[in-house]
């Protein structure tokens, strides 16, 4: 066991981990953040996306030592007081049936969105191509995340 | 579902302290950098090691620049830097292609070159602009330093040149000086994250001097120097591409699996040498060409 610190969502935790503990089970089990979900625990489907450090990472492919003196943000940590705007668009456009995927494909297009304040339709579908959504087609996502860019240029 | 497999856990400050463990772990100590085929491996039991070796501290391992026309790609330097780093779209564009098409989004951010080379499937979509680059494997031990041509570096599916002893620190690639293009086109059974049913890497110079490079088309990623010889001196002609195409038999030996049939495999070949020989050609000629929506734009 290896007692380790890292930012998670603004806040200083600290959590004993052995060094087979990955970090989805960790932040699900250990420290009780439910957000990021376990869906192919192989990379492939995107619903255990955080952000590492500000960049979207599968936290099933990551070690949770190596979270250890990192920041790590999920879905509660970017609505703290309130939903983002990201959110807000999604519920507007009623973007997610199940909602399996959502955290996952809201950080990935919260990392998109800071690096590209207006992303083209291209750059979104490559942002969160490796995030699987089965109940929408991406329709509704596509839409959401394209009238909240247009908007903002106003 | 956690990792059954116990293992420890080292993240060495330096490069040396790296190569001592490793010396003294061998096979039982695996180098871990993105982790996002490790993990996986791991978590479904066809590794076992007794350590993992986090390289990611290592400073110098970070290490991606261009300096008197050689680009160097540190060991732990991800897909992710390679997109977004211009000098390495400007000097090799076929890598670029390349890194776009690795996995997703959430992968490229911790996969890295290295590994995916260390990793050696036969799928490899970074090898071929490797393969058409000539680039060289840095690898290091405590006994020294071996630079390993990319061409002696594959063996066979999942197995490569590095001793058990070794880690690699870096990759480098001569980018030549007269003016010369490349592409690189992944065929996928979709548009998002696949590995690839075929991959070329297809580059040319000025003076008509082709090379060119597979994926997925055999057990090893691999340059195809039979279409290469033949095209060689020559301008591009429809007649002269049929030729090529015609070489494909002996140039590679699809199979079958779950991505595709190898007849689909051979046949889609022809068709991506074809249009990659085009549009390395028109990128040769200063047009702007979008290897994704070269073969069907899905």
């Amino acid at each position: 066991m290896k007692e380790i610190s890292f930012m998670l969502n603004s806040e200083l935790r600290s959590v004993s981990v052995e060094p087979n503990e990955v970090l989805l089970d960790v932040l699900r089990d250990k420290l009780g953040v439910k957000s990021p979900k376990c869906g192919c625990e192989r990379g492939d489907c995107g619903a255990c996306t955080v952000l590492l450090d500000g960049k979207a990472v599968r936290s099933c492919l990551v070690l949770a030592v190596e979270a250890e003196n990192h920041s790590i943000i999920t879905v509660e940590g970017i609505s703290v007081e309130k939903l983002s705007a990201l959110q807000e668009a999604f519920i507007q456009f009623n973007s997610f049936q199940c909602g399996y995927c959502a955290p996952g494909i809201i950080l990935a297009v919260t990392e998109l969105l800071q690096a590209h304040p207006k992303p083209t339709l291209e750059q979104i579908k490559e942002s969160i191509a490796g995030n699987l959504c089965r109940c929408t087609g991406y329709t509704p996502i596509f839409d959401a995340i394209m009238a909240l860019t247009k908007e903002e240029g106003k | 579902m956690a990792i059954a497999h116990e293992f420890n856990y080292e993240r060495p400050q330096s490069l040396h302290a790296a190569m001592e463990l490793k010396d003294s772990y061998r096979n039982s100590a695996l180098i871990y950098a993105g982790g996002t085929d490790l993990v996986v491996n791991i978590k479904e039991g066809m590794l076992k090691p007794e350590l993992l070796i986090d390289i990611k501290d290592i400073p110098e391992l970070h290490k991606l620049c261009l300096d008197n026309g050689t680009l160097y790609i540190g060991a732990a330097v991800t897909f992710m830097e390679l997109i977004d780093t211009d000098f390495v779209e400007q000097a090799c564009q076929m890598l670029h292609d390349a890194a776009k098409t690795v996995a997703s989004h959430g992968v490229r951010s911790r996969a890295t070159l290295a590994g995916n080379i260390c990793s050696a499937v036969p799928s490899l979509d970074s090898a071929t602009p490797l393969l058409c680059y000539d680039a060289v494997v840095h690898c290091q031990s405590l006994e020294g330093t071996r630079n390993i041509p990319i061409g002696d570096w594959f063996l066979a599916p999942r197995k490569t040149a590095i001793k058990d002893n070794e880690l690699v620190t870096g990759i480098s690639l001569k980018i030549p000086k007269e003016q010369n293009a490349g592409v690189y086109l992944k065929l996928g059974r979709y548009g998002g994250e696949d590995l690839a049913q075929a991959g070329w890497g297809i580059w040319l110079n000025n003076a008509k001097q082709y090379r060119i490079a597979h994926c997925a088309l055999a057990p090893t990623p691999k340059r195809a120097f039979a279409i290469e010889a033949l095209l060689n001196g020559k301008e591009l002609s429809p007649e002269l591409i049929q030729t090529a195409i015609a070489l494909l038999d002996e140039e590679i030996k699809p199979i079958s699996d779950i991505r595709s049939g190898k007849e689909y495999r051979m046949h889609v070949s022809g068709v991506m040498l074809k249009r990659g020989l085009y549009a390395a050609k028109d990128r040769l000629d200063g047009k702007i060409v979008e290897p994704a929506k070269l073969l069907g734009g899905i």
